[in-house]
């Protein structure tokens, strides 16, 4: 009896100020805006509560009548469904380079594939800005020396989100091939004797060995990175505000303007909570296909 | 405002906390950052309690990006005129100073005086920010409304009450180059719409291909609201609740500004542009519609031979109606919070500001405007060759909308729609016709509230 008594004391104790935490910084904003999403709560509203409306699932109807909110899920959907398998294998490739006996200085390299994760996304944004650049930029010179027209890589509706991909995956392929080379790391060395005593060449080894055991990390990093990617919204913000013809605006940053421009809170809200739902979909999604994979 | 700035600060690194959130094993960290999160709490508490402390004579004031820098510089002197008070100067950067005005009046943290965009105005007076400055004008011997230019003060006006007071001005002219321009045979700059298509025509003849006359981005939305109202416009109808872009008068002046675009008199993209003024200075474009904080950046790149070949003028007009057209009533303004508890000094630090002497120097400090129209009798004002087509066109500048959405509309829809219609997604007929619709949405709450008050 008393030993009960005591541990929900400690429990309280222990638990206490994290659970207050999360209550005011979590769950108290996340019920406020699920609230504010059937108001129409806006700038009228923030000087005078009288002037805010509820409006029940307008929002909501509202939204997929928007066709800005189109343009910018195909958008993001575009964006995780490009962006992220080819993030995927760049890192697994990245990995296996460095991974590899070959390979002299590792820490050079792991470090040279790393920086990008650490630099600021503003730095990062102005030099891509000069590598983009129609008229001046790294990327036309080169193509130049194929006899490849230039093309306006940011400011050309078919080319800006390719654009804006291609800088992301390079920006964060690094965090995700450091998680690979501790997966690989974990491969026990002797699969690969074994392997090499049967006379298994380095594909058959790569196929039957290394991939299957990676398979676990690889789910891991594709969820995470999809839910990074869902939430897309610094590289187009800084890069293009969205455009040429709105080709790269994300969800996030749609939900960013209508919050934080123009003060359409209960818009803003709606949208965070369409997201939210998308965001959990896809979760549930892939951690069914790891319970599939595992069981076979 | 501990909380938002740090928000602010954090908002490029979205994508990764979510990555490092998961891979820090949930388990072991989730001690540490509890522990982080109650002492974060502490703090903000701690934070929130010192915060009215702050002693009776002294005033907040916050202003934006090079103002917030520089006008610590102007604190001393009334400080020296006024012993025993103190001005507290807060910098806030431009891009966050809508949202941090906003949180901080929601908190009921707002400084006694701040800088308000004019445009902004409206807003915050919605809100219920900002204070009616009737009263405090009346018994004022500084402030006197003949003292501004027209336009200007007018911009501060919502429904007969002044809730701001100008305190620098910007509007748009033509920059252009002297040389190009003469070389097609405008000694003078283009005062008509006519002259303006006809000299853009003869300086493309005589330009390489990737070489403009004009340029008109469409992330700008100002040169299509300018020539609209210069074609007599009425940009929204009934009490402002209501879009009126579809009307022959702005479809027309919409319309010749998208043309000169799809003639490839203008060039269609903006990120060609990434340096204006290399642009300029290397002929790629010629003239340009835009404002005086442009002045000395063109001082700094058109250097040596290229000193003398550019010039600013204001802007043209259709023709048969007096020169120059009209432009925007731009700047910023001081206004007051109404939850102020030391409105006598915040006023005073207003009227400071506001004196000519004190307005001039803040001319020499950051290259501001003054408002008030005896600050321009200064030679260093009254001599310059670039500033004379600014003097003239602030004679004749109007105020867009005041209403709070203005700035929404204009931002994402006006500018969305003019870069469809020059990238020939769609006709100007059906442009305006979207564009009518996303504002009579836009504007909906704003009808209901004018119904609701009619009631």
């Amino acid at each position: 009896m008393n030993s009960t008594k005591n541990n929900l004391k400690a429990l309280v104790f222990f638990l206490g100020p994290a659970m207050l935490a999360i209550f005011v910084f979590f769950f108290i904003p996340v019920v406020s805006a699920f609230v504010i999403s059937f108001t129409d709560f806006d700038i009228y509203s923030l000087g005078n509560f009288a002037n805010a409306r509820f409006i029940g699932l307008r929002n909501y109807t509202q939204l997929f009548e928007d066709p800005l909110f189109w343009i910018a899920l195909r958008n993001t959907f575009f964006f995780v469904i490009l962006a992220g398998p080819l993030s995927v294998t760049v890192s697994l490739f990245a990995a296996l380079l460095l991974n590899t006996k070959l390979v002299k200085f590792k820490g050079i390299f792991r470090l040279t594939y790393f920086m990008p994760v650490v630099t600021t996304l503003i730095a990062v944004a102005i030099v891509w800005r000069f590598i983009y650049h129609p008229r001046f930029g790294l990327l036309n010179y080169l193509l130049a020396f194929f006899h490849v027209n230039p093309v306006d890589w940011l400011g050309d509706p078919f080319w800006a989100m390719p654009a804006i991909v291609l800088m992301s995956v390079w920006k964060n392929f690094g965090y995700n091939m450091i998680i690979f080379i501790a997966g690989l790391n974990n491969i026990p060395s002797d699969l690969y004797e074994a392997a090499t005593i049967e006379g298994a060449s380095w594909w058959q080894q790569f196929k039957a060995i290394t991939l299957p055991m990676l398979i676990p990390t690889t789910l891991f990093i594709s969820l995470i990175t999809m839910i990074g990617y869902f939430q897309l919204f610094a590289e187009p913000y800084i890069m293009t505000q969205g455009g040429p013809l709105n080709k790269t605006l994300s969800i996030v940053q749609y939900m960013y303007q209508e919050g934080f421009r123009w003060w359409n809170m209960g818009y803003s809200s709606a949208i965070a909570f369409v997201l939210f739902f998308i965001i959990f979909l896809g979760s549930v999604m892939q951690t069914l296909i790891q319970k599939k994979l595992k069981h076979t | 405002m501990k909380n938002l700035s740090s928000r602010i600060a954090n908002r490029p690194r979205f994508v990764k906390q979510i990555n490092t959130d998961f891979i820090n094993l949930w388990r072991s960290v989730s001690s540490v950052k509890s522990a982080c999160y109650f002492l974060f709490l502490i703090f903000f508490l701690s934070l929130s309690c010192n915060k009215k402390n702050s002693s009776q004579t002294e005033i907040s004031f916050w202003a934006m990006g090079a103002e917030g820098e520089f006008v610590q510089k102007l604190v001393p002197e009334f400080e020296r005129q006024n012993p025993g008070l103190k001005v507290k100067v807060q910098m806030v950067p431009w891009t966050a100073a809508q949202e941090k005005l906003v949180t901080a009046f929601a908190s009921d943290n707002s400084p006694d005086v701040y800088q308000l965009g004019n445009t902004w105005v409206p807003q915050f007076s919605a809100l219920g920010a900002i204070e009616n400055l009737d009263a405090w004008i009346q018994k004022s011997l500084t402030i006197k409304r003949e003292k501004y230019f027209e336009g200007i003060w007018d911009t501060n006006v919502l429904d007969g009450k002044v809730y701001g007071i100008p305190w620098y001005v910007d509007t748009r002219i033509l920059f252009y180059r002297k040389d190009v321009l003469a070389k097609a045979g405008y000694n003078v700059p283009p005062k008509t719409w006519e002259e303006l298509y006809d000299c853009s025509k003869k300086i493309k003849a005589k330009l390489p291909a990737e070489k403009y006359p004009i340029y008109i981005p469409t992330n700008e939305w100002a040169p299509f609201v300018i020539f609209g109202l210069q074609a007599n416009a009425k940009l929204l109808k009934n009490n402002n609740s209501y879009g009126n872009f579809q009307s022959k008068e702005f479809q027309y002046a919409f319309t010749y500004l998208i043309n000169l675009i799809k003639q490839d008199l203008a060039p269609l993209s903006a990120s060609q542009v990434t340096n204006i003024y290399q642009a300029f200075a290397g002929e790629y474009l010629n003239m340009y519609i835009s404002g005086p904080w442009n002045i000395n950046e063109f001082k700094k790149w058109m250097t040596g031979d290229l000193a003398d070949k550019w010039m600013t003028a204001p802007l043209p007009n259709m023709s048969g109606v007096k020169y120059p057209g009209v432009s925007l009533a731009g700047g910023s303004s001081l206004v007051m919070s109404g939850h102020s508890k030391k409105k006598e000094l915040a006023w005073k630090f207003i009227e400071y500001l506001s004196t000519p002497k004190v307005q001039v120097e803040l001319y020499h400090l950051i290259n501001d405007l003054p408002a008030v129209k005896d600050a321009w009798e200064d030679a260093s004002l009254k001599d310059d060759i670039y500033l004379k087509a600014f003097y003239d066109q602030f004679q004749n500048v109007v105020a867009t909308p005041k209403i709070p959405e203005w700035e929404q509309i204009v931002f994402s829809k006006l500018q969305q729609y003019a870069e469809y219609s020059a990238r020939g997604v769609m006709t100007v007929d059906e442009a305006m016709k979207a564009m009518d619709q996303d504002v009579n949405k836009i504007l909906e709450k704003r009808r209901w509230m004018l119904e609701r008050n009619n009631k």
